[in-house]
């Protein structure tokens, strides 16, 4: 009796155990990437839309709070708000009336400012497709294991959006270019977020697997401002954004809220229009998504017990002393040697083979000179 | 994690190996012994700060950082161990050939007028000149990948640079180099980022700690540079080590940040002050220009020092009072320094030379830009190189150039002029002119502008388009002899142009920056215009259309519901209906 009681107790241990084991395994292997980015786009341009420049820097420190370095963020702000002529503060972007919150900071590193914010560039960063030369700072180096979230805001319309008053990005061309993303797996997971007017028709024709989608304002409706600052004089933030950076101060690095409590931010009564949202191309459910599987950067980190013995320690090699070879004198160079300028000779410019237009206006000379005197003068020359 | 950006730092030491976990017999892990022979860093770190008062009220603080570093970035093993000086600036420098390299960020103009010589001059917006070592070939495309790259390090727009904004002048900017004079350029924390990365103590320790953004660009003149160049090692000049300065000059203004007050002091200028020196640093001192103030009546400094120095620079000699910061007494029992400064400085010394340069005319299709050059000295003349770099919208007809002085007619002994192509290069235009003693020059020339590509405008084009300062080099007559042994012991300061003679010095001066608006299309136009002919086709045509293929019928009232079942009932009896 005694022993099928202690037996009984013993299997039960096991089984808990196991399970927990389990579990523990299973979360570990849960959300499969291994590398976050962000792409974060200001569209707009001028004074009066400080609200956009706003969002875009409140999604960044907040996405940088939460860990993701700023070699693995792409900033692109349209136009520098911050250090206008017209900020009463300069270097200083507030989200909150009464200046709470400067989301501009001391330490931000914008990759692509003023007019380099085009469609094309969005585009190209999107796909990878960059000029060789572009830096690293400017890419985005993304693998199939790296989880992207993407922010867009600025004025849209019913299927697109409008970049710096003078072009725009449809959503079809959005949508092709995630699936590009998908093809030359450039993505583990996406998540797409906009805050424009009728944002909810710029995810409408996505099409690649693991996409999800907010958008501020369905079809039809208009994402309106939060609230106007009498001191700067402009609207400080749009009110989807204001309530999801709200959100955002409540998350840290640990915390596991997961993807349904975001769909639930900006309710109607306090956003004004509906916001909307779009998992049916997503693989996982939503309630098991973390927050931070897309805004933070947590790394799972293994504690390991083992010594590594290093190998002897770095000495530096003393370079041979050339002494010997060389030297001529170095002297500095005279910074206005008057002289020399006034004696200098003209550059001797390459010669250059007549181009097109010179050649043809000289066939056309000797054409009509044949055609006046006769082609017979043409056989002395050949 | 705080992960910084654009620097690696190898961990120059040893490690010991760590004990095993739990229960080993192993005795205490002992240091690691030091290796035979520790070499001698061949990097130096030195930085200064100068305070100088200005006659308006106004403050302007120039900061310095200079590493210097003996090595040959140029040999054949790359360099591969860097600890004071930035990788990423080394890894520019050896992959590109660049034998000397000037960037600057500016914002704001320099009053000359109001504020005297600065230290470092610089134009508004960016400015960029390379020099490539003679071994490269391809130059275009170096310079091409070059400015991307330093885009990316910056965050700047720099990679618009290309072949139709840069010039290689002929005498300005010896030796010969490849350069883009300010493109405009707006200048906020973003470069301050990663400029203040490149320091070997970051922003934490030492001067840098003052740099916090939020008042520095709050100031009538902001500029910051870093200058890449080959020094002299030595008073033979045998080996050529590397000198990587990064300067910054602020003016403070009296209204803005002194609140009206007379009163300066680190706290007020910077919300900070000093605590300690850099740790790495091997001279880190701060100037405070008394000239004007032998006997302490104009202003007052605070807390006093005793240290004292002499340095001639621009053209004059002039007295500084320095604080040592890495002496500990410095910080007194406080451990922090903050100084100040009360008082107004006296009438300053009129700056010899300086310009000024407009665009006069009226209407969208001409104009003429005239640049005034100022010689204030009483009874000398000097020549001065003016280099104009024109971009290609604005034709510019040469034959109307004129430079007169004093009303008469001055004829440059040096000209070079390379005329401008479309969409390829800008104009550029160097003149060597001798300025007569207390004298204005002016130089005319008159321009025409052209109609862009509607693809080619900017999203805001009514905004205007920029042309960039003129640079005016010249050697001034000084005051008092220039120190001309160019040894390594003058503070920062006074040793950035080399002098090469005692009765004159170097002085680089820029214009202002013109705004040309060029006759911009309406951009809302091919939506009116579609819209307009639309209306009109639909409505004029649809009428004609309708009237041409419409025929009219007369028809019967339709009849009574009695009639209509009657009528029914009779066409089902075979009858013709009523």
């Amino acid at each position: 009796m005694k022993i099928h009681h202690f037996l009984s107790l013993f299997s039960t241990y096991f089984l808990v155990d196991g399970v927990n084991i389990e579990d523990r395994a299973g979360q570990f292997f849960s959300s499969g990437h291994t590398n976050n980015w962000a792409v974060l786009v200001c569209t707009s341009r001028f004074w009066f839309n400080y609200r956009h420049v706003a969002n875009t820097l409140s999604v960044y420190r907040s996405v940088k709070r939460l860990g993701i370095p700023d070699s693995h963020i792409v900033l692109m702000l349209a136009d520098d708000m911050a250090c206008n002529h017209r900020n009463p503060k300069p270097a200083t972007v507030f989200s909150h009336k009464n200046m709470e919150l400067n989301v501009y900071g001391d330490d931000v590193e914008v990759d692509y400012r003023g007019y380099e914010v085009t469609v094309e560039n969005f585009l190209r960063i999107l796909t990878g497709r960059l000029p060789p030369s572009t830096p690293r700072s400017k890419r985005l180096l993304s693998d199939d294991r790296s989880n992207i979230l993407i922010y867009l805001t600025g004025h849209g319309g019913n299927g697109f959006l409008k970049f710096q008053d003078s072009e725009e990005i449809s959503n079809v061309e959005l949508a092709d270019a995630f699936e590009q993303m998908w093809q030359k797996r450039r993505y583990n997971e996406l998540l797409f977020i906009i805050d424009t007017c009728q944002g909810a028709s710029m995810y409408e024709r996505f099409y690649s697997p693991n996409l999800m989608a907010l958008a501020s304002s369905q079809v039809g409706e208009d994402s309106l401002s939060h609230q106007p600052d009498l001191a700067i004089g402009v609207h400080l933030m749009d009110r989807y954004t204001f309530y999801l950076l709200e959100f955002l101060e409540d998350i840290h690095p640990a915390s596991k809220t997961n993807m349904n409590d975001l769909f639930k931010v900006c309710p109607k009564s306090q956003c004004v229009s509906t916001p909307g949202h779009r998992t049916d191309l997503f693989l996982r459910d939503p309630g098991s998504v973390l927050i931070t599987d897309f805004f933070g950067s947590v790394r799972k980190v293994e504690l390991t017990m083992e010594t590594i013995n290093l190998t002897d320690p770095i000495e530096q090699l003393e370079s041979a002393e050339s002494g010997e070879l060389q030297k001529e004198m170095h002297t500095y160079a005279d910074q206005l040697p008057v002289s020399e300028i006034i004696h200098q000779k003209p550059k001797q410019k390459d010669w250059h083979p007549p181009d097109g237009f010179i050649l043809g206006l000289w066939t056309l000379i000797l054409l009509v000179f044949f055609q006046t005197y006769g082609v017979k003068h043409l056989k002395h020359i050949f | 994690p705080n992960i910084q950006q654009g620097r690696q730092r190898c961990i120059y030491g040893e490690v010991s190996p760590t004990e095993a976990g739990g229960g080993s017999d192993s005795p205490a892990p002992k240091p690691a012994a030091s290796p035979p022979s520790v070499p001698r860093p061949k990097d130096d770190f030195q930085e200064e700060l100068v305070i100088r008062p200005l006659h308006s009220g106004d403050i302007y603080t120039s900061f310095q950082f200079r590493t210097l570093w003996e090595t040959d970035f140029t040999r054949e093993n790359k360099v591969s161990h860097y600890r004071l000086f930035p990788k990423s600036l080394g890894q520019v420098i050896s992959k590109f050939s660049v034998r000397e390299l000037h960037i600057s960020f500016t914002q704001g103009y320099w009053r000359t007028m109001q504020w005297g010589q600065p230290y470092l001059p610089s134009p508004p917006g960016a400015e960029l000149w390379v020099w490539f070592q003679d071994s490269l070939t391809d130059v275009d495309g170096t310079w091409k990948e070059l400015t991307n790259v330093l885009s990316g390090i910056f965050c700047a727009s720099l990679n618009f640079i290309d072949s139709t904004n840069t010039v290689q002048p002929s005498a300005s900017f010896k030796p010969l180099g490849i350069g883009n004079v300010t493109d405009h350029q707006i200048v906020c924390t973003e470069n301050l980022t990663p400029w203040k990365k490149l320091l070997p103590c970051g922003s934490k320790a030492g001067l840098a700690v003052l740099l916090k953004s939020e008042k520095l660009f709050h100031s009538s003149f902001h500029s910051q540079a870093v200058h890449i160049r080959p020094v002299c090692k030595d008073d033979q000049c045998k080996t050529t080590s590397w000198e990587l300065r990064q300067t910054l000059n602020v003016v403070f203004d009296l209204h803005n940040s002194g609140q009206g007050k007379n009163e300066w002091s680190l706290f007020k200028m910077f919300s900070r002050t000093l605590t300690e020196a850099c740790p790495v640093a091997s001279s880190s001192k701060i100037y405070i220009d008394i000239t004007d103030n032998s006997q302490g009546e104009q202003f007052e400094l605070s807390p006093a020092t005793p240290l004292l120095s002499q340095a001639v620079v621009l053209g004059d000699r002039r007295t500084f009072s320095v604080y040592d910061l890495t002496q500990q007494i410095t910080f007194g029992t406080m451990r922090s320094l903050n100084l100040l400064i009360r008082g107004k400085s006296s009438d300053m010394l009129r700056p010899l030379l300086h310009a000024e340069r407009y665009v006069a005319g009226y209407g969208l299709q001409t104009g003429e830009i005239h640049t005034l050059m100022y010689n204030n000295h009483p009874y000398r003349s000097f020549p001065v190189l003016l280099l104009d770099s024109v971009p290609w919208y604005l034709r510019l007809y040469i034959h109307t150039l004129t430079v007169t002085s004093k009303g008469k007619d001055n004829k440059p002994s040096y000209i070079h002029y390379q005329p401008s192509k479309d969409r390829v290069r800008p104009h550029l235009l160097e003149m060597l002119v001798q300025l007569p003693p207390n004298s204005v020059t002016e130089v005319t020339l008159q321009f025409e502008r052209a109609l862009l590509k509607w693809t080619e405008y900017t999203p805001d084009p009514n905004h205007g388009f920029y042309v960039g300062s003129s640079v005016i080099s010249s050697l001034v007559p000084s005051i008092v002899a220039m120190d001309t042994n160019n040894s390594r012991e003058r503070p920062l300061f006074s040793s950035f142009f080399p002098s090469k003679e005692e009765s004159s010095y170097f002085v680089r001066v820029y214009t202002e920056p013109l705004l040309v608006n060029l006759p911009t299309p309406d951009f809302s136009m091919p939506y009116n215009v579609i819209c307009l002919t639309c209306t009109v086709v639909a409505v004029g045509y649809g009428s004609l259309y309708n009237l041409l293929t419409r025929s009219f019928q007369i028809e019967e009232p339709s009849p009574g519901l009695a009639k209509r079942i009657a009528n029914i009932i009779r066409k089902m009896r075979g009858v013709p209906p009523l």
